[in-house]
């Protein structure tokens, strides 16, 4: 039987032969053919963001929330442009996407026709990989192929470039299982002798640490189920980056915090004594390890990544295992066990006594008030009205998404999407809309900042039309916290364009886009906004006043190793050399 | 702000004494990389090299198996042995990457680039240039009264030396393809 169809039906076919059922998308001339395939089936549902870079973000966060991969769909030119941003944080992040994106016809490529850009040249550096096709033979193979890369090995975002005379022409369907993908498959199980070096440094490690990232959370939950049984069984501290927070629950009891420049005391300090470190899915990135040649200095370590890239980039380790997180530790568990189940008990308890004398530090402490909101008490009374709910995270960038990662609490993977590699301001509120698309009874909370959330708040307007209801809680100091905070470190106090002026009346801008809004200043009024806002059956903006120059803390200053951290009420005039303030 | 009371060397040294960091060794190795010959794979792996801050000293690139479609890719790049490896891991996590050769740490390999020279002059210098030609056995592939065009192979190391010799004796200039090379044996 034959096949033949048009290249716009083709796109259609192939994403529902691949499962998809949302698209998040925006139209324009050099994608309607498509456009009206997509109008003409009920299979897949697309949402029509209010900019492209939102319908990247909201891809993203239906990806990290559902493990499978976002798909996008957006014009030419300018569609194609404003998507970029959204490729390289899900780049950063490894995150699976999609991106179908319409060109002019071929006969007018280079010819600087209208809404022409080189797509596939600029987007080239931006994905993981990127397709141009020419022949609408070639159409369905191609899109299956995008979704085999974009999944498989170190997930990441991919984009097929579709000129409008191959969505008109037609060709013969390719089939999903008749796909060649046979070349790119990455490898998955680690090397036996590299797993058995790291359960014998397992067996004898006096002060071991297992030191976890966005690898457990992609390698998917059977992955954070084998994490969790590993630490139990070996009574192992852990910690997490950014990226990996909910692979080990907040609540156990190994669980030592976030690491990194804003991660807990207890946590850096533990990385930076221990003999034994256990990097899991992670990369060593410069949030975390601060100055190389200081970073967990007495330490062996050992190094489980999918991506060779990444073995060996920025430190050093004694025992690289390429390969799936899932897997690896899937053997390195079976083989612990079948070795006898050994553990340096002694060690472990020194090492257990040290680690409680750090976290006896409180080093999350801050001062409260009566008067104002701090915002560590906003996420603090967020987090006791919503433990135990079904809920879901989203942050924007800056201060908040750091006091988010150190006072909410993750009990599962994929419920924490934040921009950690790139750090993009705007990502949480079209992100939010992803998640609550994917998940439309949950409680979805976009924790932010009143900079951020102004990037991209036109996709409330989204949130609206397709009755998301998100809740954009907004911790509104009037300042970019963040920038502020490092001027008032580095910069001599010199606050150069930080602060936010002629801000919108949010709840009145709630009003205007038809949704809730909640204005909180008085801590007294506090938890019952909260409730309000989580009652409230449909998107909310609320707008908590919060502390001005409240500081984020701990702190490793940029150039300083672990164990030089700022808490609190430190000194913090000074502490950072010439050569740190060269660091961002 | 607690003291940190860490007992170091309790084990032994970790990663960052496998290589002595001091001795930051700038190699030159020649990399052959197998690609899917199709559009925009040489621009991907230039894109890497000038993103990423690596170094690019020849670059040459061919289809070497037209049914396959593959094309090979010799390039010759420095850097530490820290870069050196991240180079490789770089490339070989490309999608249409297919194999990643060093061809400078897998054995003994033969290297080899061709250039083109054109030397004008007369009288003596012209009779000169025309014997270091034959000892470097080179071919002349134009030729006019007062100007010849010499054909050359050999490693980049000869025809250097082949270019230097022939500068004072009226070097006009010069083009060469940069590294072709392949591991010896079987």
């Amino acid at each position: 039987m034959t096949n033949v169809m048009s290249g716009a039906r083709m796109v259609v076919q192939a994403l529902k032969d691949q499962g998809v059922e949302v698209v998040f998308g925006y139209p324009g001339g050099a994608v309607l053919p498509i456009y009206d395939e997509i109008f003409q089936q009920n299979d897949i549902r697309h949402i029509l963001v209010r900019h492209e870079q939102g319908a990247v973000h909201a891809a993203e966060g239906y990806a990290r929330s559902t493990g499978k991969p976002g798909v996008v769909l957006v014009t030419s030119g300018p569609g194609a442009t404003n998507a970029v941003t959204g490729l390289v944080d899900a780049l950063m992040d490894s995150i699976p996407l999609v991106v179908l994106t319409g060109q002019v016809p071929t006969f007018m490529i280079g010819t600087d026709g209208f809404q022409e850009a080189d797509t596939v040249g600029i987007t080239r550096p931006c994905t993981k990989h990127n397709w141009l096709v020419k022949d609408t033979a070639k159409l369905s193979e191609t899109i299956h192929q995008a979704f085999h890369v974009a999944t498989h090995g170190r997930p990441g975002p991919v984009l097929i470039d579709i000129p409008k005379d191959v969505q008109f022409a037609t060709a013969e369907y390719t089939p999903m299982q008749k796909a060649k993908v046979s070349h790119y498959q990455p490898k998955v199980k680690g090397d036996i002798e590299a797993i058995t070096r790291m359960v014998e440094l397992m067996e004898t490690a006096e002060r071991p640490i297992f030191y976890t990232g966005g690898g457990v959370i992609n390698s998917g939950p059977a992955a954070s189920q084998l994490l969790r049984e590993f630490v139990a069984a070996t009574d192992f501290p852990i910690t997490s980056t950014l990226m990996g927070l909910g692979a080990y629950p907040a609540s156990g009891k190994n669980w030592l915090g976030m690491l990194g420049m804003h991660g807990l005391y207890e946590a850096n300090l533990a990385m930076h004594g221990c003999d034994l470190m256990i990097n899991i899915g992670a990369r060593f990135d410069d949030r975390i390890t601060g100055r190389i040649k200081d970073f967990s200095p007495g330490s062996r370590k050992v190094h489980v990544d999918i991506d060779a890239s990444s073995l060996n980039k920025v430190i050093r380790v004694d025992v690289p295992i390429l390969g799936d997180v899932g897997h690896v530790l899937e053997d390195a568990l079976r083989l612990w066990k079948a070795r006898g189940r050994k553990v340096n008990k002694a060690g472990l308890a020194k090492w257990w006594k040290q680690i409680e004398e750090w976290r006896a530090v409180r080093c999350l402490t801050f001062t409260n008030s009566s008067k104002v909101i701090k915002p560590q008490h906003a996420l603090q009374r967020l987090e006791a009205l919503t433990k135990g709910m079904d809920r879901y995270i989203t942050t924007e960038v800056g201060q908040h998404q750091m006091w988010a990662a150190q006072f909410l609490g993750f009990e599962d993977p994929n419920r924490w999407m934040t921009s950690g590699g790139l750090g993009t301001m705007g990502y949480g509120l079209p992100a939010s809309v992803g998640v609550q698309v994917a998940h439309p009874d949950a409680l979805v909370i976009n924790v932010a900042g009143e900079a951020s959330w102004l990037m991209n708040m036109q996709e409330m307007g989204t949130a609206m039309q397709f009755r998301l209801p998100v809740k954009q809680f907004i911790l509104n100091n009037e300042r970019l916290g963040m920038v502020r905070q490092w001027q008032e470190l580095l910069h001599g106090e010199r606050y150069s364009q930080s602060w936010s002026e002629a801000l919108p009346d949010f709840v009145k801008l709630a009003e205007a886009f038809g949704c809730k809004g909640l204005k909180v200043s008085d801590p007294a009024d506090l938890d019952d906004a909260i409730m309000e806002m989580i009652r409230y059956d449909g998107p909310v903006i609320f707008d908590c006043l919060v502390e001005k120059h409240e500081n984020c803390f701990p702190m490793i200053p940029s150039g300083k190793p672990h164990n030089e951290m700022l808490l609190g009420d430190a000194d913090t005039q000074g502490v950072i050399g010439a050569k740190g303030a060269v660091l961002v | 702000m607690s003291p940190l009371n860490i007992t170091k060397g309790s084990t032994s040294h970790s990663a960052y004494d496998l290589r002595d960091p001091n001795a930051e060794v700038i190699e030159t190795h020649t990399l052959a990389v197998l690609v899917d010959n199709e559009a925009g794979v040489l621009a991907r792996v230039i894109g890497l090299f000038s993103g990423r801050g690596y170094n690019i000293d020849s670059l040459t690139v061919a289809e070497v198996d037209h049914t396959g479609h593959r094309s090979r890719i010799t390039v010759v790049t420095t850097g530490t042995p820290q870069v050196i490896d991240q180079i490789k891991a770089q490339l070989g996590r490309m999608v249409p990457v297919h194999e990643v050769h060093d061809l400078t740490v897998d054995g003994p390999a033969v290297q080899r680039e061709l250039a083109l020279f054109k030397v004008a002059g007369k009288g003596d210098a012209r009779i000169e240039a025309l014997r270091l030609a034959e000892i470097f056995r080179a071919n002349v592939v134009d030729s006019t009264l007062e100007s010849f065009v010499f054909e050359i192979t050999g490693t980049p190391e000869k025809i250097d030396a082949f270019a230097e010799l022939m500068r004072p004796l009226g070097l006009r200039e010069m083009a060469r393809t940069g590294v072709a090379a392949l591991a010896r044996g079987a």
